[in-house]
């Protein structure tokens, strides 16, 4: 150590200076002292989030008897109410997804083409429905779709219909609601990331010859294509697992990943089973983030960070 | 910002892209609409716009003790994650950001685990755990997990008011003499306090909405309002509900409207 290098370390210090000790012993005190305003926040995260998901896992892979089998697993693939309740997330997920992308891109394009003033006001309609509770918007939409709400009663006055609409307790009352939760999920990364385009991208389009529509087509598109992939990935991911609206609007009929679960937990309390659904689900999840990661190189869960 | 203006596009030119936008925010802004005006009508048919009106139903879920007890303990958890989240989460922030530490992606992986994490993996989980260690049913419980919920929020919220300070102000006072603790709470503190006033903000609402945790962690004396709210729902489409949306809504505005004032602030 005594031997003056002249070789720098990251931070630009000499690496042999006479201090050198005491300076890695001030940064490991900073370390240690960093470290432990983070633990009690990993601390909580690791006990109540992996420590029983850990254990979940540990209970999955024994049937009820006691003996380490792959029964909870195999169920899946033998058991026709299970494949219906993947079908049904799957269908829903894609249903609301494409929803999600046909509404959601219009409203972004427009919001990253407003004046900032105007789009500042028109976000507070994205924000506004993004930070109101599920409940009280799923309740919203069973009063407004259900059989004598206001969508039926509306167009019955109207003579357009003469039975009412099936529109609550049912698919379409699942996808209409939770294509309203997840649209602010697909809009805000995807507003973020137009909001990057380079203006002088598209006006060198227009220069060239290219009309509005074919600078939109050929440079704005694919250039939007990233921030669209996130939407499309987290929200994706969130009808996956989500819970709340249809088990309130789907009348029973349209069971889907999460409400399987919360049945064979919380009804036959058959925690292997549940536990299997539990871990396959993360695993879906987790796999199509980490695709998502590999061939893009960003996070798909900016929106939290965007809002 | 004005440059966009520049490009050789009139608004009438993009007067369908309004219109459709438009209809896009009318979908999503329709349906908080309905439910405050709602609120006020006087008949339980639930008919759009309302016949008469009155504060039947307000006075419903103001008089009803079930209610009330279940708001009550929506806000003690809502308060307690509040704080317990804004304070570790504004520690874990701010030792991430100064980026000294080995392991920064497991480490943002690991506290930002329950937004990715299917919520109902977490309930279920959670209740699993807290069955054997008796939290259930208990406020304690309750904040908990709530807070866990809440962390990634505030944790990114303050990084965001971080990533427009400059650590070395920190660095100046502590070279002049200053402690860690009076450093960070006499320099750096004043200047990020808006995005940690806004991360307790989003930690309340978040805790306030939380559903489906507090599904299987709560019940008996310690039902929360979502709870309560789900269950009756479960069962049939009561007018009260409407009343106690649009209290929530109302919250929703407030504070979203604080934590915008705050982050403007800066």
């Amino acid at each position: 150590m005594s031997t003056a290098s002249v070789s720098l370390d990251h931070a630009g210090r000499p690496n042999g200076a006479l201090n050198t000790d005491a300076l890695r012993a001030d940064a490991r005190r900073e370390s240690r002292g960093l470290f432990a305003l983070l633990s009690p926040g990993l601390l909580l995260v690791f006990a109540v989030i992996i420590v029983p998901i850990g254990w979940l896992f540990w209970l999955s892979l024994f049937d009820e008897s006691g003996q380490l089998s792959a029964a909870n697993y195999a169920r899946f693939f033998e058991q026709a109410s299970y494949i219906k309740t993947f079908v049904t997330t799957f269908k829903v997920a894609f249903v609301v997804t494409g929803a999600c992308v046909l509404f959601g891109y219009p409203l972004a394009y427009m919001l990253s083409q407003l004046p900032r003033r105007a789009a500042g006001v028109c976000l507070i309609f994205v924000i506004l429905p993004f930070w109101t509770s599920v409940l009280v918007r799923t309740y919203a939409w069973l009063v407004i779709l259900q059989r004598k709400g206001l969508v039926n009663t509306w167009l019955m006055d109207l003579g357009v219909i003469g039975q009412p609409l099936p529109l609550a307790n049912n698919f379409a009352g699942v996808v209409i609601g939770m294509t309203h939760i997840m649209l602010p999920f697909l809009v805000l990364p995807l507003y973020a990331s137009m909001k990057t385009i380079d203006v002088d991208c598209l006006r060198a389009g227009m220069n060239l010859g290219a009309s509005p529509a074919a600078t939109f087509r050929q440079v704005f598109f694919p250039l939007s294509l990233p921030g669209l992939a996130s939407g499309v990935v987290i929200v994706f991911v969130l009808c996956l697992g989500f819970f709340v609206t249809p088990a309130l609007m789907g009348g029973g009929k349209v069971i889907m990943w999460a409400m399987r679960m919360e049945q064979t937990t919380s009804l036959y309390s058959n925690w292997g089973a549940g536990a299997a659904l539990g871990v396959v689900l993360l695993a879906v999840t987790l796999a199509l983030l980490g695709l998502f990661h590999w061939l893009l190189g960003t996070r798909a869960t900016g929106v939290w960070s965007e809002r | 910002m004005s440059m966009e203006n520049a490009l050789p596009i009139s608004h009438r030119q993009r007067l369908w892209l309004y219109a459709l936008g438009g209809l896009v925010m009318l979908f999503l802004i329709a349906p908080s609409v309905i439910i405050v005006i709602m609120s006020f009508s006087g008949s339980s048919l639930l008919e759009f716009p309302p016949q008469e009106w009155s504060l039947r139903w307000y006075e419903s879920y103001f008089g009803s003790v079930e209610w009330r007890d279940a708001t009550v303990v929506s806000v003690k958890v809502a308060v307690m994650t509040a704080i317990v989240a804004t304070l570790l989460g504004t520690a874990a922030a701010y030792a991430i950001y100064a980026r000294t530490l080995r392991l920064t992606g497991a480490i943002n992986a690991l506290l930002t685990a329950s937004l990715i994490i299917p919520v109902i993996l977490i309930g279920i989980g959670t209740f699993f755990l807290y069955a054997r260690i008796g939290l259930n049913n208990t406020l304690t419980g309750l904040v908990i997990a709530h807070t866990v919920q809440a962390l990634p929020l505030v944790v990114l919220t303050v990084l965001s008011g971080l990533r427009s300070y400059d650590m070395n102000q920190e660095m100046v006072a502590r070279s002049l003499g200053a402690g860690r603790f009076s450093a960070f709470f006499q320099v750096t503190m004043p200047q990020i306090r808006f995005s940690i006033v806004s991360g307790a903000l989003f930690a309340f609402i978040t805790s306030f909405d939380e559903v489906v945790v507090s599904l299987f962690i709560s019940g008996g004396e310690t039902t929360t309002l979502t709870r309560r709210m789900f269950n009756a729902l479960r069962d049939q489409i009561d007018p009260t509900i409407a009343a106690i949306s649009t209290c929530l809504i109302v919250l929703s505005i407030v504070l979203l409207s604080a934590a915008q004032l705050f982050g403007r602030g800066r």
